[in-house]
């Protein structure tokens, strides 16, 4: 990659949050001048950005300003929309996703999502981590066992759930099912995870146990995530980006977005008092 | 429609402004005691002193009650400078209770012949007050940087007055107990400068989001 196209992406500006070295320049993610289009509505406006590998991102922004757009495009969910018209380019690893030869199922497993409301299939515990597994040709036995609980380990949901691992997935709470629908993602051990709004429908308590495990699994993957919850998102992001009506206004370190955002619409956002 | 929150915040913030002004005039007023020997104002001071106490407990209040609604960005920095700024200015109240205290042992006692700058000194204290809560209600973070040098002229003057006192302890017993009171009352004026500066270092945070505090060191 040249430096040219480097110094078109955006970086986080400010001081790493994380507190480890942050790659000084290469993002692992990297998007150029995207635009999106649903029909005639414009809804992602030249948007560049670079976010860093094992750290976790924040998209934040009012209803309707781009984030879950924007995300989507990161595992090329936007693919299955009529009338979607994406220009621009972005990059996994150096790699243009929406290249003509790219297996946008290779690509799903490479970057794998939660949503905001638990989707659990109406299966097993043990049948739902298994799943995407099974499709990539592992055979039930050992080797199946100990996949199943690793994911359920690194998701924090072994303990409760491993003398039940043969009943419906459907009979977990709310917080259970979105930590399974994560160990479930994280089976087929993709390099970076989406998650739109993973806690939302929460309540405190499940959403601190959701909070945890994303700081856990940063030391594994790559996290991009949308929250409405500016608080979470200062809690649980190294860098924050900042959408306005299909246009990125800040992206910067999350420490620097919650006490001293660059841009005056930025600080009326995170301040509440917007618009 | 004026957000419930801003209300507090503006609450807070004339909390504070009041609190200021109590700060400076019972400041003014232990000034005044000493200098001019009133002992009348300095009892006042002692009034004072309780009034800034209980306003720094009604801001701390104030303020974790704000801390619980997790403000961001600039209403962060006003919180969490508030609490601070409430702190100093209590101290301060405490500093001029101080100086009352001996200008009232003082005023029993007849003057020391001696030539010392405390007139000078405690103007200056005072004004580095008062201009570091004016850059606070002004908003002027370039007024507050240019404050703080102005406190090594106030810990100059310390230690020449302090010198003095001292020498003219050696000269002879009868001074030690009126001299000792002076120490006490210039170290207070000294302190009240200090408390101004970090008023002023912490209208700087407030205002540009920026930590200056420490940065001689």
């Amino acid at each position: 990659m040249s430096d040219t196209v480097l110094q078109k992406i955006e970086m986080p500006s400010g001081e790493p949050a994380s507190g480890k070295a942050t790659p000084a320049a290469t993002p692992f993610i990297e998007v150029e001048k995207l635009n999106l289009h649903y029909g005639a509505a414009h809804a992602l406006k030249d948007i560049s950005l670079g976010m860093k590998e094992r750290v976790v991102t924040a998209f934040i922004g009012p209803s309707g300003c781009g984030k879950s757009t924007l995300l989507r495009c990161l595992n090329r969910m936007n693919d299955l929309i009529d009338g979607v018209r994406i220009g621009g380019s972005m990059r996994i690893g150096g790699h243009d996703i929406y290249a003509k030869d790219v297996d946008v199922i290779e690509l799903r497993k490479r970057v794998g999502m939660v949503f905001q409301k638990s989707n659990p299939f109406p299966k097993s515990i043990y049948d739902n981590v298994a799943y995407g597994l099974r499709i990539q040709g592992m055979k039930s036995g050992g080797e199946l066992d100990a996949a199943v609980e690793q994911s359920l380990q690194s998701a924090a949901l072994w303990d409760e759930v491993k003398d039940r691992l043969h009943t419906s997935a459907l009979g977990l709470s709310g917080g259970q099912q979105q930590r399974l629908c994560i160990a479930r993602a994280i089976a087929v051990k993709p390099e970076i995870i989406l998650m739109d709004e993973p806690a939302s429908a929460l309540d405190p308590i499940a959403t601190s146990r959701i909070e945890d495990l994303i700081l856990e699994l940063k030391k594994d993957f790559t996290i991009v995530i949308v929250t409405h919850n500016m608080q979470q998102a200062a809690r649980i992001s190294d860098d924050t980006a900042f959408f306005y009506l299909g246009e990125l206004i800040e992206f910067a370190s999350t420490k620097k977005i919650f006490t001293n955002p660059t841009n005056k619409r930025t600080e009326d956002y995170v301040t509440g008092r917007f618009g | 429609m004026e957000h419930h929150f801003d209300q507090e915040l503006k609450a807070l913030k004339d909390r504070l402004l009041t609190m200021a002004s109590h700060a400076e005039t019972a400041v003014n007023r232990a000034v005044d005691a000493l200098v001019n020997r009133n002992l009348e104002l300095a009892l006042q001071v002692r009034v004072d002193d309780e009034v800034l106490d209980q306003f720094e407990i009604e801001i701390d209040e104030l303020a974790i009650n704000l801390l619980s609604k997790a403000p961001l960005a600039s209403d962060l920095r006003l919180v969490t400078m508030a609490m601070k700024l409430s702190q100093n200015l209590e101290r301060v109240g405490d500093e001029a209770a101080k100086i009352a205290k001996r200008a009232r042992d003082l005023s029993k006692e007849p003057p020391l012949k001696l030539n010392l700058e405390i007139p000078r000194m405690s103007s200056l204290a005072l004004g580095l007050l008062k201009s570091s809560l004016d850059a606070f209600v002004n908003r002027d973070s370039v007024a507050a940087r240019a404050l703080i040098p102005r406190d090594k002229e106030i810990n100059a003057m310390h230690k020449q007055i302090q010198s003095q006192l001292i020498a003219h302890m050696k000269e002879s017993p009868d001074n030690i107990a009126r001299s000792l009171n002076l120490l006490v009352a210039v170290k207070s004026l000294e302190r009240i400068a200090d408390h101004a500066k970090n008023i002023a270092e912490e209208v700087v945070f407030l205002y540009d989001a920026e930590d200056i505090r420490h940065a001689e060191k």
